[in-house]
């Protein structure tokens, strides 16, 4: 099996997120960035399926310099290699001008199978598995949380989460799939792991090596553009309801939000 | 050139709309006025034609009625068949869906094949001074806002999140015209095949389309005592949600996660019992319009955050709440 698992570099879910001056971004600095948690389930799930039946993991990201740590990551978890689309060109891309740069890097490879998580963490789209999957011409099944290949490696039956239960999929290969939590519980990258690492190859990959022109990718071949970046509004702390015990507290408490709130 | 807004409405099961559509038809109604474009429902299924009607009542002047048998359920590759087809024919200048887990699916799909700007998840859609379409939505699981700008490619497209907009009176007066399609999408169109569909026994409403959510913590101390908010949540017509704390502890399942890694909710009022409020949780719950929070923990995070607040042992608090829930119900 010739796996290809997609990762992005995010900021970590406990990170304070501010909003930079120019309204245009966010102040990285201070920041710990991660493997975006939905793309390490599908990294782990890639793993997984090659140790049992054989192949290769190939990690695809698109992201700046720093994301070399991410990826560093995934090949210390087991990971063979990496393609790092690190073109300035390709930053502040939308869903489809990021999908459009993967699906160029990815066609080439012959996959049998891509993840991609269900959503980055940071601009919470939830779009490009689906939009790579179009670009393809392959099927996908989005929010999986489990995956099973058949015997001759020519489908998987995947479960997939809906409103109020799950939909078990037949989907032939090759496909994309957007891994949910649940998929699995990832590893941690073991010291020898991540000595393994440090040799394996991150090939760097450009705009004019996918074929592509500088307007169809990131910002310059975005279809929707950030206008205006702001912090939410602040919650101000409201009532403490005071009280000896429940007996006082839950009837005042009944009462607003009956009466104050009005939400029963 | 394109003209017209348009809703994706859509069903559970053939038998009524996601509320989501309604929402949204609300809304789109008064941008169409304002552009004096027209508002249109697009119905993709077999035999749900009865489902039109309530589009009418919430301003849509058209409704397409898009049949076959092989879109009885849901599939991306068929839906964003026959949708794409409709798009392709009448050239609409916005199409607008539900954030739900369907409209996540589909829109991605459909926005990639006809290349045009996708907004997802959005908390306000809307005209800016000069007319143009444009949308906020949450980044960082709702750490921070954008606003979003579409290029010319059309239809401008966007999800927008279940419960933020406010659902105008429905008006049984307003009649939509039903114009019925005959779609024409082949089993070999789509690849994949749904082999079952497994119901999880006791859910009843998504996180997300929930009005009230009451959710727990570490501070519940075991999956047995989830039973407490259950009892609470039978006597308000609530939903039962939990912390990454409870989830990743094995007490409830993923798909009752509420937080940046979990759903990320907007309840009219959310009940945080022994939850600290971590800042992954705030995520994904702080834009409900009223939290309660109930915790023992004087620190705890939640209690400075919260519209109304009980520092106390929430096994104390809320089953005397759940008692006075009650009383005031039968009032």
């Amino acid at each position: 099996m010739n796996i290809i698992a997609c990762m992005k570099q995010v900021p970590d879910t406990e990170a304070q997120i501010r909003v930079r001056p120019d309204g245009l971004g966010i102040v990285e600095s201070d920041i710990k960035f991660v493997i975006n948690p939905y793309d390490e389930y599908g990294v782990e799930e890639a793993l997984r399926i090659k140790e049992k039946l054989g192949g290769t993991v190939t990690i695809v990201c698109v992201g700046p310099a720093r994301a070399v740590d991410a990826i560093r990551t995934g090949l210390a978890m087991g990971a063979d290699k990496a393609v790092h689309l690190d073109d300035p060109a390709f930053e502040g891309g939308d869903t489809f001008s990021t999908a459009k740069a993967l699906a160029a890097a990815i066609k080439g490879m012959g996959g049998d199978l891509i993840f991609c998580g269900k959503q980055a963490i940071d601009d919470d789209a939830a779009t490009v598995g689906s939009a790579l999957s179009e670009l393809l011409g392959i099927p996908q099944v989005s929010i999986v949380t489990k995956v099973e290949i058949s015997e001759d490696k020519k489908k998987a039956k995947v479960s997939r989460q809906i409103v109020g239960g799950e939909e078990i999929i037949e989907v032939p290969l090759p496909c994309v799939l957007t891994a949910q939590k649940g998929l699995n519980e990832p590893r941690y990258a073991s010291l020898p792991g991540i000595m393994k690492a440090k040799k394996k190859e991150i090939k760097s990959v450009k705009v004019a090596d996918l074929g592509l022109n500088q307007a169809e990718v990131g910002a310059a071949g975005a279809k929707t553009k950030m206008l205006k970046m702001t912090s939410p509004p602040t919650r101000k702390a409201g009532t403490m309801i005071k009280g000896e015990s429940a007996e006082e507290t839950a009837p005042q408490l009944a009462k607003l939000l009956r009466e104050e709130a009005k939400v029963l | 050139m394109a003209k017209g807004i348009w809703v994706f409405a859509e069903h559970i099961d053939g038998t009524s709309l996601r509320k989501a559509t309604f929402e949204i038809l609300s809304e789109a109604r008064k941008m169409a006025d304002k552009l004096g474009e027209e508002l249109c429902a697009v119905i993709i299924g077999h035999q749900v034609e009865a489902l039109a009607e309530r589009c009418g009542h919430y301003g849509a002047q058209k409704v397409y009625v898009v049949e076959q048998e092989l879109l009885k359920s849901y599939t991306t590759e068929g839906y964003a068949k026959a949708l794409v087809d409709l798009i392709t024919q009448h050239q609409p200048s916005i199409l607008l869906g539900g954030a739900t887990v369907t409209g996540k699916d589909l829109f991605p799909r459909v926005a990639a094949r006809l290349g045009t700007g996708l907004a997802v998840d959005c908390t306000e859609i809307k005209l800016d001074g000069n007319n143009q379409f444009v949308v906020k939505r949450p980044l960082y699981a709702g750490k921070a806002y954008a606003e979003v700008g579409f290029s010319d490619a059309t239809p401008k497209m966007a999800t927008v999140r279940p419960n933020v907009l406010i659902p105008s009176q429905p008006d049984s007066s307003r009649k939509a015209e039903v114009i019925k399609v005959a779609a024409h999408v082949s089993s070999a169109d789509i690849r994949t095949k749904v082999l079952e569909v497994v119901k999880m026994a006791g859910a009843k409403l998504d996180l997300t389309e929930s009005e009230i959510i009451i959710s727990g913590g570490r501070g519940i101390k075991g999956p047995e005592n989830f039973k407490i908010l259950e009892e609470m949540a039978e006597v308000i017509n609530a939903t039962v949600g939990a912390s990454r704390a409870a989830v990743d502890a094995g007490w409830r399942p993923q798909s009752d996660q509420v937080g940046q890694t979990g759903k990320v909710v907007s309840p009219n009022l959310y009940i945080a019992c022994g939850i600290s409020g971590a800042i992954q949780h705030f995520a994904g719950m702080g834009t409900s319009k009223y939290i309660v929070a109930i915790n023992k923990d004087p620190e705890a995070v939640i209690l400075s955050k919260c519209d109304y607040g009980i520092c106390d042992d929430l096994f104390k608090v809320v089953p005397k709440l759940t008692e006075e829930l009650k009383k005031l119900k039968a009032e």
